[in-house]
């Protein structure tokens, strides 16, 4: 089972958990801000609406088509990334 | 950047229909490529779906498995195309960066979108698309115990709603746009259709003791920084639930993006033109499922096996297929009736309702535009992240636009792939 970091805490999940499912399950909704601030989730949960993007491993993915993995470092875009 | 070794068919898309195709382009002894954007193969509806695992696309991934002639790559999707019908190429995106696939034959099977349709708090943390509810269960989200309220239109919600409760959510409705009336009529229509009669008992089954609200639809969510309740519209009253999840769909948008960028002719509802073989109106690229007609899953399993033999000259294996296209585009015209978005859907949003979520574009600013283009030049609407994915259906239905002008690269890409090797 994959061990990953959210927010520099490990959080352990089952085999074939997309990176957003394992975030929603530790209890991150709010995945970001947009641009006037406004609190934002996942949407289409397919890959389309991008409002799921996050950091992982040091890029800015859709967190709903990014299979969670082994020792993965998953970071909510906050400040200069916000939007 | 690389190049990869010519294919005969690229099968873009590994839902039911790209699948079926696959399997048939296989058997003519082709050269067979499916890449799909989803590390897994199954699409939206076969979502998880695994060789090893019963299931209904268990069958197909094992003869698919048994083809040494097709390959598979997931988190992979067409950012632009070059060339043209002799020689294409396609410009591929994955985790590992940018390559080039020559592909002498397209099989188009990238499948629909979900609609959103705006209203006051549909941008809050909670509130979802319900095939989105759906897809998150399927990779991993738990929802045991928490409350849903499912709204919208179309099948797809019981389906969804069915799927939350086998996996432990507590369903409190399905609010469906449409009135009772409709709603029957189309229940009436998939029961003269053979092969649907089961579905509906097992949907009815995994349904039993959850309301079903036809003529009901989302006025607004509310609460502090995500979803706490969501009010709904039935008959002349207004209901306010309280629960953790609202997912709500309008229907599904065929995703026509990639066959955008090759040229395909589009119907006026906004589908892939294709003929009788699947063909589009681009020589050597075909199309199949709900990227040419949301008409479910049959069908797009139908279209693929025709695209797969067309595309590889079988077609002396096709002499059934007339009928059986015909018989799924009556489903398909049933389908289109029934749910017909309401005219009380277009007044849900509220002068500061955000309809472009990328861009952050109210409703105000983008009811004073008169077209698409007008919209995204002085407004940015359809110009951020998602590139109108949500936001092009939605002004479509809310001004009546005509959502175009799709350029390449479809998915954002870091500067770093594009420079690499250049």
């Amino acid at each position: 089972m994959p061990e990953l970091m959210i927010e520099g805490r490990a959080v352990t999940v089952a085999e074939g958990t997309s990176v957003l499912a394992a975030l929603q399950n530790a209890g991150y909704r709010t995945l970001r801000h947009s641009r006037s601030g406004e609190p934002r989730g996942a949407l289409c949960g397919m890959g389309s609406c991008h409002e799921c993007r996050a950091v992982v491993d040091g890029r800015i993915v859709r967190t709903c088509v990014t299979p969670a993995r082994n020792g993965q470092r998953v970071t909510l875009l906050t400040g200069d990334h916000a939007d | 950047m690389r190049t990869d070794a010519p294919v005969d068919i690229a099968v873009i898309g590994a839902g039911p229909a790209g699948l079926t195709a696959a399997l048939h382009a296989a058997r003519s002894g082709a050269d067979v490529l499916v890449i799909d954007a989803q590390p897994g193969r199954g699409g939206q509806i076969w979502r998880g779906a695994h060789a090893d695992r019963p299931g209904p696309a268990t069958t197909l991934l094992r003869e698919l498995d048994a083809c040494p002639n097709v390959r598979w790559r997931g988190q992979t999707e067409v950012a632009w195309v070059e060339g043209d019908g002799t020689h294409r190429e396609l410009i591929l995106s994955s985790p590992e960066g940018l390559s080039r696939q020559p592909a002498r034959r397209v099989i188009l099977a990238t499948g629909a979108v979900e609609r959103f349709l705006p209203f006051p708090g549909w941008t809050l943390p909670g509130v979802v698309g319900a095939g989105a509810l759906q897809a998150m269960v399927k990779a991993g989200l738990v929802v045991r115990g928490q409350r849903v309220v499912v709204a919208g239109s179309g099948p797809l919600l019981l389906a969804v709603a069915a799927g939350l409760r086998t996996a432990g959510a507590v369903v409190l409705g399905v609010a469906e746009q449409a009135p009772m009336v409709s709603a029957a009529r189309f229940g009436l229509a998939a029961a003269r259709l053979g092969g649907k009669t089961r579905e509906a008992a097992g949907l009815a089954w995994a349904l039993r003791g959850v309301p079903y609200w036809p003529g009901t639809y989302p006025l607004h969510a509310d609460g502090d920084g995500h979803l706490e309740t969501v009010t709904l519209r039935r008959g002349g009253r207004d209901v306010t639930l309280e629960c953790d999840w609202l997912a709500a769909g309008f229907g599904l948008v065929p995703e026509t993006r990639v066959a955008a960028l090759l040229g395909c002719a589009l119907t006026d509802s906004g589908a892939v033109r294709v003929d009788a073989w699947s063909q589009t109106s681009v020589p050597g690229v075909y199309a199949a499922g709900e990227v040419t007609g949301v008409g479910g899953v049959d069908m797009a399993c139908h279209e693929g096996r025709v695209a797969g033999c067309a595309a590889t000259g079988q077609i002396e294996r096709l002499s059934d297929a007339a009928a059986t296209s015909a018989r799924h585009r009556a489903f398909q015209t049933a389908l289109d009736t029934a749910f017909t978005l309401r005219p009380e859907l277009r007044a849900l949003p509220s002068p500061d309702t955000t309809v472009c979520r990328c861009e952050d574009v109210t409703h105000a600013t983008l009811r004073g535009q008169h077209s698409w283009t007008e919209a995204k030049l002085k407004t940015r609407c359809g110009m951020g992240t998602c590139q109108g994915r949500v936001c092009g259906p939605a002004t479509e239905t809310l001004y009546g636009w005509r959502f175009s002008g799709v350029r390449p690269p479809l998915v954002p890409l870091p500067l770093s792939d594009l420079l690499a090797d250049h």
